[in-house]
């Protein structure tokens, strides 16, 4: 009886080991291909979760109404399989898995964050199942050999890079050198921003420039006035913010009470932290970095330009007053996801992958061609600035399509 | 941090920034503290969903400005709306660990919090909010020196609040109620008091405070669902630090804690901000210990 209870428990747990260290096959219902994805729909990046998955969708259903895509001679549509993973790493990973073992799911789209792709990204390596990602700039994600992982963004060192370059700009146009402009700088202590940080310092490296203030915001941050009144005691020429949406939000408010009169300021999350909507007038002038932006002259054979784009998400969703980068590149890593089907000419996730890693495309959010890491290399972060409430392109100067106002005035109310 | 210091002497009115602006956050930190050493003092619950109370009140003051009303009309609407929340809280929840064990009520009020947040997370979304008073801000010294007239109306409304409920504690039927069931529970009961609606009305009144000091953080500062852990830890250092009951020590903390906290992030950098906080904490701690002075007394 013991016995045949013991190879009882020994059978279960090798076909549950079998069951969760072997991919199943491919998940083909009928004519349709089925991405799977654990996004967030609830949780603090909830509102992002659902931009994202509003790109995905847009993108799904073009590729679809264009026929879908063609492998090895055959047409198949393309359907998400959607998990919520409550803004939470670990459920992330848990879904990955169950979305893999028991789904049968092979080919993945990201979730939001770079939290949650951070967990996610070691479960489709284990898995040998490959990812387009669209969510998770950390930089971090890429430094540790992955094979499966792909993202369709750039990287977060390059958020606030170009800043230093037009600040260089600025300060020599003014006949100064570019290592004479002062730089504050306040970063939260997270991930994200401390990758922004080390971008930032690479650059000013380049240059020669000084950090006058360096301060790591903690991640509950909700008042950086200690900060900013240093900054009004320093009067550097360029502020760098970078917080997610609370820093923008935060830092937007106690900039315009404490008058913070700095010639350039950049943040990062503007548009998330719906910034103009909230402070007015107080915010023009910012700098704010995007992925991507609907005047720029970006093309694709699906949506046309980015301004198609723009024009075709906002009739398919209400509510939008902006579309959201987010959106655009979730939409992005789609069309990826179409393109190397197509390729590939066959379902095998192995040659799927390769595929993607062989990718060289345009898209409207832009070019995609992705480094040895997995990062896309042909795309560079955009810089806007708050002109007059609208959010105009002010560098790379090959994109722009307003100039830089400078020097920025602090409102006087 | 030497070169902060140094900022700071050559530039004094920086310092005076600082101060002000500790000194207006500190005056709704200190509300919020008087409404938990309430609760902690007359009922022994420690309520971690006290930063919860205080965000919810904020939302208040926010959404009635996003719908055309001035959020100033959110402190009385938040008073009422988290006053009746408390009490309905107290009846379904409270009341059912009120004479347990410590940790009960510390894991009851622990799932309060995160429910709340949870709650105003799907309520309202997981963005950081602003209420707009619109009021001007005043500005001194080349714009060295600002100040905001919301910041300044909020400190006096959270005076004015705080002498309420002093005169309300000293004057009212309920006051006394409340002092004399603060001192001795069975004591009151024998009395006639009826104990249960004591502590009823004790919590819907912490609630109805920190109500109030969260539509004043809204308009000065910023919330957001998750962010009433900080303020709750904030609660709890205040209380700590001054003593229960102790209302002066809870004013002086509380503006004490948003003086420290702004010169302490202005000298060693931002990211110390929370960490001097705890560390004064444990300084006081250590300190109050040596004194072997053990303050229980009546909230008064």
């Amino acid at each position: 009886m013991k016995a045949r209870l013991t190879t009882a428990v020994l059978a279960s747990a090798f076909a549950l080991g079998v069951t969760l260290a072997t991919p199943a096959s491919a998940k083909v219902e009928g004519d349709t291909i089925v991405l799977g994805s654990a996004i967030s729909f609830t949780g603090k990046y909830s509102t992002n979760g659902i931009h994202a998955k509003n790109g995905y969708e847009l993108g799904v259903k073009k590729v679809n109404e264009m026929g879908g895509v063609k492998v090895g001679g055959k047409t198949y549509k393309l359907r998400v399989e959607y998990y919520d993973d409550e803004s939470t790493p670990l459920r992330t990973a848990q879904l990955l898995e169950r979305l893999i073992s028991q789904d049968g799911v092979k080919y993945f789209l990201g979730p939001y964050s770079s939290a949650t792709t951070t967990a996610a990204a070691p479960i489709v390596e284990k898995y040998k199942v490959p990812m387009v990602e669209a969510e998770g700039a950390s930089r971090s994600l890429f430094n540790k050999g992955y094979k499966y992982l792909f993202a369709v963004l750039s990287t977060s060192e390059q958020y606030l890079a170009s800043s230093i370059a037009l600040a260089a700009e600025i300060a020599e146009k003014n006949g100064k050198k570019a290592s004479d402009v002062k730089v504050a700088m306040a970063f939260e202590n997270d991930p994200f921003s401390l990758d922004v940080r080390a971008g930032v310092l690479e650059d000013m490296k380049k240059f020669g420039m000084k950090a006058v203030i360096d301060d790591k915001m903690p991640r509950d941050l909700n008042d950086i006035s200690a900060t900013l009144t240093k900054v009004k005691a320093l009067k550097p020429d360029l502020l760098l913010l970078s917080g997610h949406s609370k820093g923008a939000a935060t830092g937007a408010r106690q900039i315009k009470e404490l008058r913070v009169d700095v010639p350039m300021i950049a943040m990062t999350h503007c548009e998330a932290a719906k910034v103009t909507t909230n402070f007015g007038d107080a915010v023009n002038d910012f700098l704010c970095p995007t992925q991507w932006a609907e005047t720029l002259s970006y093309k694709d054979k699906w949506f046309g330009s980015a301004a198609d784009y723009d024009k075709l998400f906002k009739a398919t969703y209400e509510g939008y007053k902006n579309v959201p980068y987010q959106s655009a590149q979730a939409t992005a890593a789609v069309l990826v996801w179409a393109d190397a089907f197509s390729r590939a000419s066959s379902l095998d996730p192995e040659k799927v992958r390769d595929a993607i890693a062989a990718t060289d495309m345009q898209t409207f959010y832009g070019g995609v061609k992705f480094s040895e890491a997995g990062n896309n290399i042909a795309k560079p972060m955009v810089l806007r600035q708050i002109q007059n409430g609208s959010y105009n392109v002010v560098a790379p100067s090959k994109w722009a399509s307003h100039p830089v106002n400078w020097p920025r005035k602090a409102p006087m109310n | 941090m030497w070169d902060n210091i140094m900022v700071l002497v050559a530039a004094p009115v920086f310092s005076v920034q600082l101060v002000l602006d500790g000194l207006f956050i500190g005056a709704t930190f200190a509300l919020a503290a008087y409404g938990l050493a309430l609760v902690w003092g007359v009922m022994n619950v420690k309520n971690l969903a006290q930063g919860d109370f205080v965000i919810a009140g904020g939302y208040i003051a926010w959404w009635l400005g996003k719908q055309g009303i001035h959020p100033l009309w959110g402190l009385p609407a938040a008073i009422i709306i988290m006053f009746a929340f408390g009490w309905f809280i107290y009846v379904t929840i409270i009341r059912r660990v009120i004479d347990k064990d410590l940790f009960t009520s510390l894991l009851a009020t622990f799932g309060l919090a995160i429910v709340m947040a949870q709650g105003l997370n799907l309520m309202f979304g997981p963005e950081v909010q602003t209420a707009e008073s619109d009021f001007a801000i005043r500005s001194m010294w080349d714009n060295n020196l600002t100040i905001a007239e919301i910041k300044v109306l909020a400190f006096v409304l959270c005076g004015i609040l705080a002498v309420m409920v002093v005169l309300f504690m000293k004057r009212s039927r309920m006051g006394q109620a409340i002092r004399a069931t603060a001192q001795d529970a069975r004591a009151a009961r024998v009395m006639g008091i009826d104990t249960d609606k004591v502590y009823a009305f004790t919590y819907s009144l912490n609630a109805a405070i920190c109500g109030a000091a969260g539509a004043m953080i809204s308009m000065i500062w910023v919330i957001q669902p998750f962010y009433g852990i900080s303020h709750s830890i904030r609660s709890f250092v205040i209380v700590t630090a001054a003593g229960f009951g102790n209302l002066p020590g809870v004013i002086m903390a509380g503006l004490g804690l948003g003086v420290v906290e702004n010169l302490g992030g202005f000298v060693f950098g931002a990211e110390f901000q929370q960490a001097i906080v705890v560390g004064l904490l444990l300084v006081v701690l250590v300190w109050r210990q040596i004194q072997q002075r053990k303050l229980r007394q009546v909230v008064s």
